[in-house]
């Protein structure tokens, strides 16, 4: 990397790497996508940053190992072995011996104290460009004391956001449906955790099965649907208080929710005779209005973030494919093209694509197109991947994995495919959904 | 308890089963085959007593489920037709089940059933919950068209949630794309 530019413009750089390789794969023809993501593997080198344990004791280190993984995890940087670093002790208030970091090829530095005072926790923080020997960013934090991680989050983000130019996510939680049990007498609950697996806890009992959590836009509602004997139930479920109520009683099943970007609605899928429709339902006058009329199955809606489209899954063409219509239901057009069989459409947040589930020779995918259809990209493949969810950043997609005959896990890969890993959670787990940006 | 306890005399339930015997051997007796009467010759056999007719025990069993019970529906009509992937159409192989379906439900017109669609894993879950309330109502549509009234089937789809065939391959999928019709009240 050149000296001459500045650090957030060189990682800009990489990220128009990354994103020239996305439109480089674009191009190629749908089944070679994947071993195209392989060769430009190589092409990114993840920033060397060195995030050495914060001043002030335990607290300190952790916030620090916690900053380190996040970032870790994105795979646009690399943290540094602290058993490498030569100056130790760093504190916040003290500027940085700058040879001591380039000596390790450090490229970033983020260094801080914490300390506590009248029962809070106040936390300094300072990124620096190492070989330009500037800060880029100095900030202080104050939060109770058990709030240590959603501090950490939150200087995870703010060093992502300077560094590469767009939002974090790290500040986010993950609400989906934990699994245990063993197939066949599968015990399936609402469950919630930080996007890093931490503070995991249970929200329903598990006395029904629960499935497709979905968070509202201001992250403190979520609808989610409960499937027992003889009835399907649509709820929405407010985190803060635990006040838990049904979207309404339905003639036949009702399945498949999702809020509008404004959190004033929300699409459903609702079943009568066989036949499943969209329908969308206001939820301050309690109106639903019927969206889809054909014969065929049409369900999984979901918003653009302008919230003037949506788009679903319908298998009027033979098989399941994907359709982008107006919110009113108007001019319904297909946008899927390759072969195979395409559902669980989202919308990301940016608006730039939508992913999906594809079934093709056998196999299950994860994928992201634009909303026209163009540019197609395969981003995974296994025997059973499904279920694609956005950060909301719209770089990351959480999904959930199963093997033959084992249990589904929950994964991240991001929109270049290039970084592919399980999620931080131990137990069996589908269905996530990622939060909006924490407050 | 599916089963009840028999309460008829010992003569009756006696007579029952040995008719009960008596019929399941006669539907189970293919023509006899004719045999040579003729002994062959040779050492002559040494002349046997003939023996006594048995006088051992007499044990009675179960007669079976009781008609019109929902073990009755399980055992003797089948509660449950396969389908192939992707569709919801019923299969000439599960129409004379079906057909027996509606012959008993009609038989036993306080029965109230519930048809539970069901699909395999190789589909996501929400197409799956829309492919399996097909199905089930296609079995719906297959019993009301036979003659059970309407009013009598409610239906729901239990997707991919509830295979009966933990196993993963074709021939656990093929057991996972069904239609089970459960009873929900009536039966005896």
């Amino acid at each position: 990397m050149t000296q001459a530019r500045s650090l957030p413009s060189r990682m800009t750089a990489l990220l128009f790497t990354l994103l020239c390789a996305v439109t480089a794969l674009a191009v190629a023809p749908p089944a070679r996508a994947e071993i195209e993501v392989n060769v430009n593997r190589g092409d990114v080198q993840p920033l060397p940053i060195a995030v050495p344990a914060f001043g002030g004791g335990q607290v300190g280190a952790d916030i620090s190992q916690v900053i380190s993984a996040n970032l870790q995890r994105s795979g646009l940087f690399r943290p540094l072995d602290p058993n490498s670093f030569v100056e130790k002790g760093l504190t916040a208030s003290v500027q940085p011996r700058f040879p001591d970091w380039k000596t390790i090829n450090a490229q970033a530095l983020v260094n801080g104290t914490v300390t506590v005072e009248g029962g809070k926790l106040r936390v300094d923080f300072r990124l620096w460009d190492v070989f330009a020997e500037q800060q880029l960013l100095g900030l202080q934090f104050t939060a109770s004391p058990e709030s240590w991680r959603k501090v950490a989050h939150k200087i995870s983000d703010a060093v992502y956001e300077r560094l590469t130019g767009e939002k974090g996510y790290f500040d986010t939680r993950v609400v989906f449906v934990a699994e245990s049990g063993g197939r066949g007498k599968v015990i399936k609950r609402l469950a919630i955790m930080d996007q890093d697996g931490a503070n995991p806890s249970y929200l329903t009992a598990g006395d029904s099965i629960v499935m497709t959590p979905r968070f509202s836009s201001n992250s403190q509602e979520i609808t989610y649907m409960s499937l027992r004997p003889d009835s399907s139930t649509v709820y929405l479920f407010n985190l803060e208080t635990g006040r838990r109520e049904s979207l309404g009683t339905f003639q036949g099943m009702v399945f498949s929710p999702r809020f509008s970007p404004d959190g004033g609605k929300v699409v459903f899928s609702n079943e009568r005779g066989g036949n499943s429709d969209i329908y969308v339902m206001n939820l301050a006058s309690r109106t639903s209005t019927r969206l889809t009329t054909d014969p065929a199955i049409d369900t999984s809606g979901s918003f653009s973030p302008d919230g003037a489209k949506i788009v679903f899954n319908s298998d009027r063409a033979g098989s399941p494919q994907l359709y982008v219509m107006g919110a009113d239901g108007s001019g319904a057009r297909r946008i899927s093209n390759g072969g195979g069989r395409y559902t669980t459409p989202v919308w990301s947040p940016t608006g730039e694509f939508i992913a999906f589930t594809k079934q093709t020779g056998g196999e299950f995918h994860i994928g992201v197109m634009r909303p026209d259809g163009s540019d197609e990209r395969l981003l995974t493949s296994s025997y059973l991947d499904e279920g694609p969810t956005w950060a909301p950043n719209g770089r990351v997609l959480m999904f959930s994995r199963e093997t033959p005959g084992g249990s589904p896990k929950l994964w991240s890969v991001d929109v270049t495919g290039r970084i592919l890993q399980p999620m931080p959670y131990p137990g069996a787990g589908s269905d996530p959904a990622w939060s909006p940006l924490l407050n | 308890m599916m089963v009840r306890s028999f309460t008829g005399s010992t003569v009756l339930r006696l007579a029952l089963v040995a008719t009960a015997a008596c019929s399941l051997a006669a539907c189970q007796s293919k023509p006899k085959p004719t045999y040579p009467t003729q002994t062959p010759s040779g050492p002559t056999a040494p002349p046997s007593t003939p023996l006594p007719p048995s006088t051992g025990p007499v044990t009675g069993q179960p007669v079976g489920a009781l008609p019109g019970s929902a073990q009755d529906f399980v055992v003797n009509v089948g509660d449950r037709v396969y389908f192939d992937t992707d569709s919801h159409d019923v299969r000439e192989d599960a129409r004379p089940l079906l057909s027996a379906q509606s012959e008993w439900l009609r038989r036993y017109p306080s029965v109230v059933v519930r048809i539970e669609g069901n699909a395999d894993e190789r589909g996501t879950r929400e197409y799956n919950l829309a492919l399996g309330a097909r199905r089930a109502n296609s079995v719906r549509d297959f019993l009301v068209s036979q003659g059970v009234t309407a009013g009598r089937i409610s239906t729901i789809s239990f997707g991919k949630e509830s295979p009966i065939d933990t196993g993963s391959g074709e021939e656990s999928w093929q057991k996972n794309r069904n239609a089970r019709t459960a009873i929900v009240s009536g039966a005896r």
